[in-house]
């Protein structure tokens, strides 16, 4: 199937989403969008999708018009979509999702579910294209990448030739990547097409035939999959990338978090973070990488007293295990939630509030009862023009900001404060370069003044631009901590929870450092073993703490040493 | 929910605000007006010969819903047949009273992202405690008084404390535990009003001893009775409530937690805390209700009844819609209420056939519908633009109008 | 019908699972209610001096064989049973039961509870006090009809995503058009079928404002209700007062007796000796449960309550859904309406006097399942009917404050004492596309 878009333009409000976009899908290939967030490529989907109605322009299938009022319509057109975030009932089997719209009737007025037959299909479908799935089981008991894996036979139970994959890498380790490009090569040799959005340039140029660049609701062009990584950054961003954040190595001081044995159970009551030990030092900052639900938001959640833990965190000797949100702000803790919108802004709010959020009731903001409005109003102008927030003046409500001025209110929120710790948690989600490059400064300057900073992030590439040291989390459990110029292969590995012994050799004096403590808490697990050695125990664990540190210091030393081409592919990545 | 609320009171600082209030009170009352004409037998028979005698039915209809409506500014605003003219003014401020408090007990949770459907259940604890202080305790005037609007706050928050503490604690909805809250209230009310520790002994019906004179609202002046010091305490109640919402610290809380609760905690807000807090704000007014309803000079018996939340804490809740949840508007909502049930009560009085107050509950209802659909009202009005470019005979011109309207619509909705 | 959810609370780490506080509640739970029963109902003045029980056994408002009373000494078999329930406690604080026996357990204890509360009320040393077991049971049966057809309603809407708090009001008109219509055409039957259609209008003007113009779906629901009120009192005092006999005058329902089924023992009479309408209704329980879980229609209806968005990317149309869902709800209140005015032949001012809310409470205590709420409106039926029943008996605990053991209940269940509750994940929530 042939599938063209002919001058799709779509406007929300006065903001131009897509203006004359035309791309065609040939039969049979992979193609690649590519654009940074916020570029407009999901609109664009949407509209194919049916999902929104364009303003102007015109779906072309097999040279004639099609018109696409709802998924309804597209589906029978032959296009499939999986949604960035899925698009499955949760309390539904695999089977009832995967018939749903389509479903087989046994007849009678409200149409008897056939659901042998519906089994059947799954079953037959799943093994035509080799993707396993369980009809019976339950999609909310079912991994990120399985219910991925559903979402792709769903589309194709609906005969689509054309597949649109929605930034389908996001949720998965570099492994399940792999195999999701096997899938996609599979559907390719089977004739089918597949549209891949994404913002990872490694990524496109290891699977895209064709590669198509999106920018600011525009084409900017096309290019080959052999374009090397500069071509198409400077393509997607529209201006030569400064792709190196300038840090310059820094000795770290003395040692100001002290996470011991923290474990942190999620909403669902499953142990999320497993037993985690690590040290933070000041004028330190320490990647936490990790696929997307590995225990990183909970571990966060649990430091910034969200969410009950066992265990200890202490931040200059002072617990934070079991103390209230408001408590360990009150310790000086700079936050930046993961999610801006969902925890870090009170959209009817105006920016001056939302400034404030978490401590209008101390001085100058606010007393026991009153606040003061002035002052709030004074604090809310002068951070406007310090953080070059974009908005027309600080009476503006955030939920009226764009992602980017959004995310540089709540960042300068936590950095106003002056923090004795700051925790970033996806400090650079969702926007755009400029506001990175900026947010990504901020940070390296609190590292500089001597603060200690804990960064999590599940772009690989931003871990290693902002780290002194990397702490890998999987499934729960830090599985190593290792130095920033370790390779994305092997921080792939890790992230898969290979063991330390898998990573490379070069990492294996970290590997050591890792293994230790983990299996010493599983002896500890185990009961008796090494039951009186409470004292023993802790020292091997600072002593590998203390290790690691050494070698994060040898590796800033290390890091300018890197090859700068090499550097510069994988930050332009983000 | 919290979304729909962010929606109705983002409408509150819009330019069409006045307009759309304006024109859903008009549609209220037309339809209102309609309701008069369809309950008359004789207008409705009237109407079957309408085309052999438009006239009748069309002046019938008039007289009938400008009789009953003009009964009713009588009754709410301004009599000029009436000795004392001005004396409907005071009805309506009085009946307004309680449906300020009850509106701010609903706006307040509201702007903290809690609906409080309990209102009934706190009204008739609060009534209960005031009661028992009004009848059992001696003591002088201005104390006694103020012993039973304590007793009545104490009373309301403890109900309304508890749905935030369900809520807070359990997370159990405030909504249906409200509901639960209200029916076990009536139980309880209906029980207590037999047991010989409230019943009166000299009556044979369900009330309970009257509170003692000593714990009497005192009249704000000696010529109307009616008007009394619960007024005041209304004027006060909006002050304190707009300070708290705007100027205080736990204004800022409750805002914060009632547009997005997540972010508010992770700023270290304590939401169950802060829901609690409202809800004991929310009980405290609703007992405020109470008191008006048992000390007020308004209530003749001075007792409770097992009718004596009188869907007050229903109303409250238009109310609260209607005044978009701002302590101000509320104000006006309530009198505006005030003024429909002084109006209704006049009406009814006043007309043959006798026209029910009901339908001031109906116009009550319309205009809080209209009001919370701003888009519908827009479209009504739209709609007769249509209507009388048809009539003309250029139906053609009027098509384009709409269509940006609903292209627009659908923008927004797509936003 | 969410305000929005906030992280919930903190569960305990080590060793105190969910599970476990639970099942920590309910054995307690059920031991206090045994104490209750051996102290209050078993070892108290009421049933001292070798007082007896008398139940009656015979329905006499209905033909049937009659059935001798069943007389026996009541402390002994309370205390039985008190101990019963404390041992039914015991064991459910000691063992972690799979979730079917949990399920007998707890039944197994209402229901002794319940026998030793009534044993005890109809307990008299002279033999004179008696209670009609089958009175009981019919009076459980009439209150409940509205109950299980407004739950119904909302179970129905809510499903696919739109709360329905209006049912109140739909009950409430349902049962005004009954009257009205039924009263002009003289056959009660087409006044039914206009109560029907009254709820259906009633739902369609709730999912119009809560789909279409995106009102804030409980406070919509409060505010129809209140406009059902509204309109129904004007038009009752200005039509129906007046000219009684042309607007409101309706000659009741009367039984259809199911030959064979109506003469079992006790139950005959109750059960299948019963206006059609409590048929219907059991059938729409069962029709609804079959539609929800087995058909085409339920799969899209559940979908749409869980994720508009997933249903609408696969082509489900979930707006109209929405409609024809809400509208139906609206249909099923309307009937319970239209069964209060034909129970009695008239209708009266805000004759639903809260059942509509009671309906609401059975949505959610039922889990938003059919079944569920003709278990939650029965329960809240039969001490409804308890109440009225035993209001004669002079017993020491006043009925006003017996009516209320249903709400209590369901306060308990709301916060999560009994288990739980999940709604639909997207119920109240409205569906904006894009």
């Amino acid at each position: 199937m042939r599938l063209e878009l002919r001058g799709i333009t779509k406007t929300f409000g006065s903001v131009a989403a897509n203006s004359a976009i035309d791309l065609t899908v040939e039969p049979g290939e992979i193609h690649c969008l590519l654009g940074e967030n916020g570029a407009g490529k999901s609109t664009l989907m949407n509209i194919l999708y049916g999902l929104l109605t364009p303003d102007s322009g015109q779906i072309v299938v097999d040279g004639e018009t099609r018109e696409f009022t709802s998924p309804g319509d597209a589906i029978k057109a032959g296009i499939g979509m999986v949604h960035q975030h899925f698009m499955l009932v949760p309390v539904f089997t695999v089977a009832e999702n995967l018939v749903l719209g389509n479903e087989e009737s046994r007849g009678g007025p409200l149409g008897w579910l056939d659901r042998r037959k519906a089994k059947a299909d799954v079953k037959e479908v799943s093994a035509r294209y080799g993707l396993p799935v369980d009809p019976e089981a339950l999609v909310e008991d079912l991994p990120v990448g399985v219910q991925q894996r559903v979402e792709i036979v769903k589309a194709l139970m609906r005969d689509a030739e054309v597949l649109i994959l929605d930034e389908p890498t996001a949720v998965l380790t570099p492994q399940e990547t792999e195999e999701l490009f096997t899938v996609m090569r599979g559907l390719k040799a089977a004739g089918k097409s597949v549209v891949f959005i994404t913002h990872k340039l490694n990524e496109v140029r290891a699977i895209a035939d064709r590669i198509t660049v999106i920018r600011r609701g525009t084409v900017v062009g096309s290019a080959e999959p052999t374009a090397s990584a500069r071509e198409l950054a400077s393509l997607m961003v529209g201006r030569d990338v400064r792709l190196v954040v300038e840090k310059e190595p820094r000795e770290p001081g003395e040692v100001a978090l002290s996470v011991r044995d923290l474990k942190v159970t999620d909403d669902r009551g499953f142990l999320a973070v497993d037993d985690v030990s690590f040290d933070l030092h000041a004028g330190e900052v320490l990647g936490v990488a990790g696929v997307q639900g590995n225990g990183q938001t909970e571990l966060v959640e649990a430091l910034t007293g969200l969410r009950a833990a066992t265990g200890s965190a202490e931040l200059f000797g002072r617990q934070l295990v079991g103390a209230s949100p408001r408590a360990v702000l009150r310790q000086g803790l700079g936050h930046v939630p993961e999610d801006r919108q969902h925890d870090g802004l009170v959209p009817d709010f105006s920016i001056a509030e939302n400034l404030v959020l978490d401590q209008f009731d101390k001085k100058p903001f606010g007393g026991l009862l009153t606040l003061d409005l002035d002052a709030i109003a004074k604090n809310g102008a002068d951070r406007l023009a310090e953080f070059d927030i974009r908005a027309e003046s600080e009476r503006t409500p955030a939920g009226a900001l764009s992602g980017g001025n959004q995310q540089k209110v709540v960042v300068a929120r936590a950095l106003q404060r002056d923090p004795s710790l700051l925790i970033a948690s996806q400090p650079t989600r969702g926007v755009d370069v400029g506001a990175m490059e900026f947010i990504h400064k901020r940070i390296i300057e609190q590292r500089d003044a001597g603060k200690p900073v804990l960064i999590v992030s599940t772009e690989l590439d931003e871990i290693t631009a902002l780290s002194d040291r990397i702490a890998v989390m999987y499934r729960g459990k830090i599985v190593g901590i290792v130095p920033p110029d370790t390779s994305n292969e092997e921080l792939g590995l890790l992230m898969a929870g290979g063991s330390g012994d898998e990573a490379e050799a070069a990492a294996e004096t970290d590997a050591e450092a890792v293994a230790e403590p983990t299996s010493e808490t599983d002896a500890e697990a185990a009961g008796e073993i090494e039951a009186p050695a409470e004292p023993a125990a802790e020292t091997p664990a600072e002593a590998s703490t203390e290790k690691s540190a050494e070698e994060s210091a040898e590796a800033a030393a290390r890091a300018p040493e890197r090859e700068p081409a090499d550097q510069s592919s994988e930050s332009a990545d983000e | 929910m919290s979304d729909r609320l962010k929606r109705i009171l983002a409408g509150i600082g819009s330019a069409n605000t006045v307009t759309v209030t304006v024109l859903a009170f008009v549609l209220s009352v037309v339809i209102g007006g309609v309701l008069m004409i369809l309950s008359d037998q004789h207008l409705l028979s009237e109407w079957g010969y309408f085309f052999q005698h438009p006239t009748d039915a069309l002046s019938g209809s008039w007289d009938k819903v400008a009789n009953g409506y003009t009964a009713m500014f009588h009754g709410a605003v301004y009599d000029p047949h009436a000795k004392q003219a001005l004396r409907p003014i005071e009805n309506t401020i009085v009946d307004a009273t309680p449906l300020v408090f009850a509106g701010l007990a609903v706006a307040l949770p509201f702007r903290a992202g809690l609906f409080n459907i309990g209102g009934q259940s706190q009204l008739i604890i609060g009534a209960v405690c005031a009661t028992w202080v009004g009848f059992s305790i001696s003591a002088p005037m201005p104390l006694h008084v103020l012993l039973v609007i304590i007793a009545g706050i104490i009373g309301g928050a403890l109900v309304g404390g508890l749905t935030g503490l369900l809520k807070a604690r359990f997370g159990a909805h405030e909504v249906i535990s409200s509901i639960m809250l209200n029916n076990i209230a009536l139980g309880v009310l209906a029980w207590l009003i037999k047991t010989k520790a409230f019943h009166d002994p000299n009556r044979q019906d369900a009330i309970s001893k009257p509170v003692k004179d000593t714990a009497l609202l005192p009249a704000i002046h000696g010529s109307s009775p009616e008007l009394n010091f619960s007024t005041v305490l209304a004027i006060l109640a909006v002050l304190l409530v707009w300070w708290v919402m705007s100027r205080s610290t736990l204004g800022f809380r409750l805002r914060a937690l009632g547009s997005n609760p997540d972010a508010a905690r992770t700023a270290g807000i304590s939401v169950s805390r802060n829901q609690v807090y409202a809800m004991l704000l929310a009980g405290a007014l609703m007992g405020l209700v109470a008191v008006t309803q048992i000390s007020g000079t308004l209530s003749a018996s001075h007792a409770m009844t097992t009718t004596l939340d009188n869907g007050i804490g229903f109303t409250g809740i238009t109310v609260a819609l209607l005044g978009r949840g701002k302590p101000v508007g509320v104000a006006l909502a309530a009198l505006l209420f005030g003024a429909l049930d002084a109006g209704g009560v006049a009406m009814e009085a006043a007309t043959t056939p006798t026209v029910p107050h009901d339908v001031v509950t109906v116009v009550q209802a319309v205009i809080v519908v209209f009001v919370a659909a701003p888009k519908l009202v827009q479209e009504i009005f739209r709609l007769r633009d249509v209507r009388r470019g048809e009539a003309s005979g250029s139906g053609t011109g009027a098509a384009p109008s709409v269509a940006p309207a609903t292209a627009v619509d659908s923008a927004a909705e797509a936003v | 019908m969410a305000v929005a959810t906030i992280a919930a609370a903190p569960t305990a780490i080590a060793g105190g699972t969910e599970a476990d506080t639970r099942r920590y509640t309910a054995g307690a739970t059920q031991i206090i209610m045994g104490l209750v029963m051996l102290l209050g109902f078993g070892l108290g003045t009421r049933t001292a001096h070798g007082a007896s029980t008398t139940f009656g056994m015979t329905l006499v408002s209905k033909q049937g064989t009659h059935v001798p009373d069943w007389v026996f000494p009541a402390r002994p078999v309370i205390v039985a049973l008190a101990v019963a329930v404390v041992l039914l406690g015991a064991a459910r604080l000691a063992v972690q039961l799979p979730r079917r026996w949990r399920l007998i357990g707890t039944s197994v204890v209402l229901f002794c509870f319940t026998f030793a509360f009534m044993a005890w009320s109809a307990a008299d040393p002279k033999g004179g006090e008696r209670l009609i077991l089958p009175s009981v049971l019919d009076s459980m049966v009439i209150a409940a009809v509205p109950l299980v057809l407004g739950a119904l309603g909302g179970v129905v809407s809510e499903r696919s995503g739109v709360v329905n708090v209006a049912i109140e009001g739909q009950l409430l008109f349902g049962g005004f058009m009954t009257a009205l219509v039924g009263t002009a055409t003289h056959s009660l039957w087409i006044g039914v079928i206009a109560g029907v259609l009254a709820g259906a209008l009633m739902g369609l003007l709730l999912a119009v404002l809560a789909i279409r113009y995106l009102i804030e779906q409980v406070v919509l629901g409060v505010v129809l209700n209140l406009l059902a009120l509204g309109v129904t009192g004007f038009l009752f005092k200005s039509l129906m007062q007046t000219n009684q006999n042309s607007y409101n005058n309706l000659t009741p329902f009367t039984t259809v007796r199911i030959p064979g089924l109506a003469s079992i023992w006790v139950i005959g009479p109750v059960a299948f000796d019963q206006p059609l309408i409590v048929y219907i209704a059991v059938f729409l329980v069962v029709l609804v449960h079959l539609g929800l879980f087995h058909t085409r229609w339920g799969l899209r209806t559940r979908a749409v309550g869980e994720h508009p968005a997933a249903a609408d990317t696969v082509g489900v149309k979930v707006l109209r859904l929405r409609y024809r869902n809400v509208m139906l709800g609206g249909a099923f209140a309307g009937l319970g309406g239209a069964w209060l005015v034909g129970n009695v032949g008239n209708f009266t001012e805000n004759m639903t006097n809260g059942k509509g809310f009671i309906a609401l409470a059975a949505v959610i205590f039922g889990r938003w399942s059919p079944f569920g709420a003709l278990a939650a409106a029965a329960l809240f039926g039969f001490t409804d009917a308890l109440a009225s029943q035993t209001s004669s008996l002079q017993l020491p605990i006043p009925s006003d404050l017996l009516t209320t053991l249903p709400y209590v209940a369901t306060l308990f269940a709301v916060a999560g004492l009994i288990g739980r509750v999940r709604a639909p994940a997207a119920d109240g929530k409205p569906y904006i596309k894009g």
